[in-house]
């Protein structure tokens, strides 16, 4: 396992090095258990269970359940998209590899960030004019309804389930460090919350979570970066001259001599191991910019504004904030560099950070904060992950209640209280295989599965979407058999890749030598619909071209889609 | 309804308003991807490019290329945002008070 990869992986989730570290040092690495931190958590899983409650009393229907009614505003879905999107991966992850190697984290999250104008630009305001509850609403609305649909649902599922899994061995291991909670009851506490968040409160109380923890995020984001910025005078340059002289002054005492500490120091301020060859490059770029326009829960979030319009504004604020919070994590990477990696209370014998390398962010939160704050970034870590969980699943509960049970099963003649019955013992079963798996996975590096969930979002959903929102020539056909050659070509290809061939399968050389298999999967399934579409001659062909002019004039202007509310 | 769709189809401001924003998103969109592939590509390139010191202190010109594509994002967004509410949605509200909601 290379360097490049091990950092990677290390920010595609935060699980990759605390799997690693578990290996190595074993349970003995749980902290003692942390009552300031507790109480914080405490307080904050009283006042969700609070919105809950209220959300609760909101929550009718179906449409209350998937949408909020679709009663949020352009501003309120900005930042929950913004909370839903900035995992405590995001946070840790980023942060440690901007400590460990400095300019690869930035890189890294430009890429997580401009997924999202391209989202807006050729998808956000269609999904809004012709969706209601799920993307393969918008995906199959002129095609023939069941084998459109069971294939999203199938994208989706496996979407939110590698998703899931790898947010909840990211929890087991955060909150056993963090809280000094056995791994175990930490996969049960996140899932049992979760459950009762979606639950009872459905889209509202998951919004409000979401936001919640959203502002918790940005505000101790924004407190940290502040701190550290003090320090220095508010001069990014007096801080990124102290951190070239730290790693400087460790690179010489792990041993180099003064040239070669002098390069190793200097590394940082630019490009390192991230991005290898141009293929691998291109790939995982296009993995995170069109992933993020294919991802269930995140275009789910579209259907929960009134409008095109709030639909719109929603990308902006979700943008902005994400934008800002990216340029936080990197001068809070930088501050650890400069704050923890100098002082030994943070640092094991060997002088690696105690509790793994993802602590960069939570040490730095002592050293700028105290013990307080400390306590308060822990459970802002917690109720990061809660929030991310809670609307991946909603999306997975989404598509098995109304893309399978009451569109495929029922034909949509399903009523709205056995929908959302459906839907809600999906939850109940989603929380107890995301439980079990949680625990089975814990010894497992997991670091391939949101980069695969990525991939299988730019690779099925993404080019789907598309070309059933802008091509007329599209047909049922096609987007079945290009959907599933997109799904199974990425699963396939990352399998075969390093992160799963060689690092999960003990293999001595991967298959499939790059990082994402996203540059030739994404294209073979454009290929696939197009081919097939146009060799397509059957009579739904016909049905599914000749339904394009109103599928159009409904996606650009709206018009109908208010009436089309019932089914 | 037919008709009215018919109609709406037809209609000149509703062609000239897809017209218009196709023509814009693909633009907007096309820039990101150049900028991004672009920053991208440089990087795997040539790594030491975007190492150079801006003015001979700490900083690389990388911090301020890679804040700029983060700005960029944001104001691309910000442009699309502004330039709908101002030119589309009169024309969408029109259309939709004459064909129906």
């Amino acid at each position: 396992m290379t360097r490049g990869r091990i950092t990677l992986a290390a920010a595609l989730t935060l699980l990759p090095v605390s799997a690693a570290e578990a290996h190595a040092i074993g349970p003995a690495m749980q902290q003692a258990t942390n009552w300031t931190a507790i109480g914080m958590f405490a307080a904050f899983v009283a006042l969700t269970l609070a919105i809950t409650r209220w959300a609760a009393r909101r929550t009718r229907t179906a449409s209350d359940f998937y949408t909020a009614g679709g009663g949020i505003t352009g501003f309120q879905n900005g930042l929950a998209i913004a909370g839903d999107f900035m995992s405590a991966a995001s946070f840790l992850g980023i942060s440690a590899q901007i400590y460990a190697d400095g300019y690869d984290g930035l890189i890294y999250s430009i890429g997580f960030l401009v997924g999202w104008p391209i989202l807006l630009f050729l998808m956000a305001e269609r999904l809004r004019n012709l969706g209601r509850f799920t993307f393969a609403d918008v995906a199959s609305f002129r095609f023939a309804q069941t084998p459109v649909r069971m294939v999203a649902a199938c994208s989706t599922l496996l979407v939110v389930l590698f998703y899931l899994i790898a947010q909840m061995v990211g929890a087991g291991q955060l909150i056993r460090l963090l809280f000094g909670l056995p791994y175990g009851y930490a996969v049960i506490i996140v899932g049992v919350l979760m459950t009762m968040y979606v639950l009872f409160g459905g889209m509202t109380a998951t919004t409000w979570v979401q936001i919640v923890k959203a502002m918790m995020l940005l505000g101790a984001a924004s407190f940290m970066a502040i701190a550290v910025l003090a320090r220095f005078g508010f001069s990014p340059e007096a801080l990124f001259a102290r951190a070239v002289e730290v790693k400087t002054a460790l690179a010489a005492l792990a041993g180099a001599g003064p040239d070669e500490a002098v390069t190793k120091g200097r590394a940082i301020m630019g490009p390192g191991g991230f991005i290898k060859d141009p293929i691998s490059a291109i790939s995982i770029g296009a993995a995170l910019m069109f992933g993020t326009a294919g991802l269930p829960h995140i275009l789910m979030r579209f259907f929960t504004v009134p409008n095109a319009k709030a639909a719109r504004s929603s990308v902006l604020w979700a943008t902005g904030w994400i934008g800002y919070f990216y340029i936080l994590t990197f001068v809070i990477g930088f501050g650890a560099i400069v704050l923890v990696a100098t002082d030994p209370g943070f640092l094991d014998a060997e002088g690696a950070l105690r509790g793994g390398s993802n602590m960069a962010a939570i040490h730095l939160a002592q050293a700028v904060g105290g013990n307080l704050f400390l306590g308060f970034i822990s459970a802002v870590a917690f109720a990061t992950i809660l929030a991310v969980v809670a609307g991946l699943t909603l999306s997975g509960a989404s598509a098995v209640s109304h893309d399978l049970y009451a569109t495929v099963i029922k034909k949509g003649k399903a009523d709205s209280a056995s929908e959302l019955r459906v839907s809600r013992i999906t939850v109940l079963v989603l929380a107890v295989v995301a439980i079990l798996l949680g625990i089975l996975f814990e010894k497992q590096n997991v670091a391939f599965m949101v980069s695969l969930a990525f991939a299988l979002a730019a690779s099925a959903n993404f080019p789907v979407l598309f070309l059933s929102l802008l091509w007329s020539g599209c047909t049922t056909r096609g987007v079945v058999a290009g959907g599933l050659v997109g799904l199974l070509t990425a699963l396939v290809l990352t399998i075969l890749s390093p992160a799963i061939w060689v690092t999960v399968l003990g293999h001595a050389a991967p298959i499939f030598p790059y990082g994402s298999p996203t540059i030739f999967s994404m294209p073979l399934a454009f290929l696939t619909i197009w081919l097939v579409s146009v060799t397509d001659s059957s009579g739904r062909a016909a049905v599914d071209k000749a339904g394009y002019p109103a599928q159009r004039i409904r996606s650009e202007t709206g018009i109908g889609a208010s009436g089309a509310h019932d089914h | 309804m037919e008709d009215a769709a018919a109609r709406l189809a037809s209609d000149p401001r509703y062609i000239a308003l897809v017209r218009k924003r196709g023509r814009f998103t693909t633009v907007l969109t096309v820039i990101m991807l150049i900028v991004y592939f672009g920053f991208v590509l440089t990087i795997a390139f040539d790594k030491a490019l975007l190492a150079h010191s801006v003015s001979g202190g700490a900083t690389s010109w990388g911090i301020p290329i890679g804040l700029g594509v983060i700005a960029l994002a944001i104001v691309l967004t910000g442009l699309y945002v502004w330039r709908a509410n101002r030119d589309f949605d009169p024309v969408i509200d029109a259309l939709r008070a004459e064909y129906g909601a």
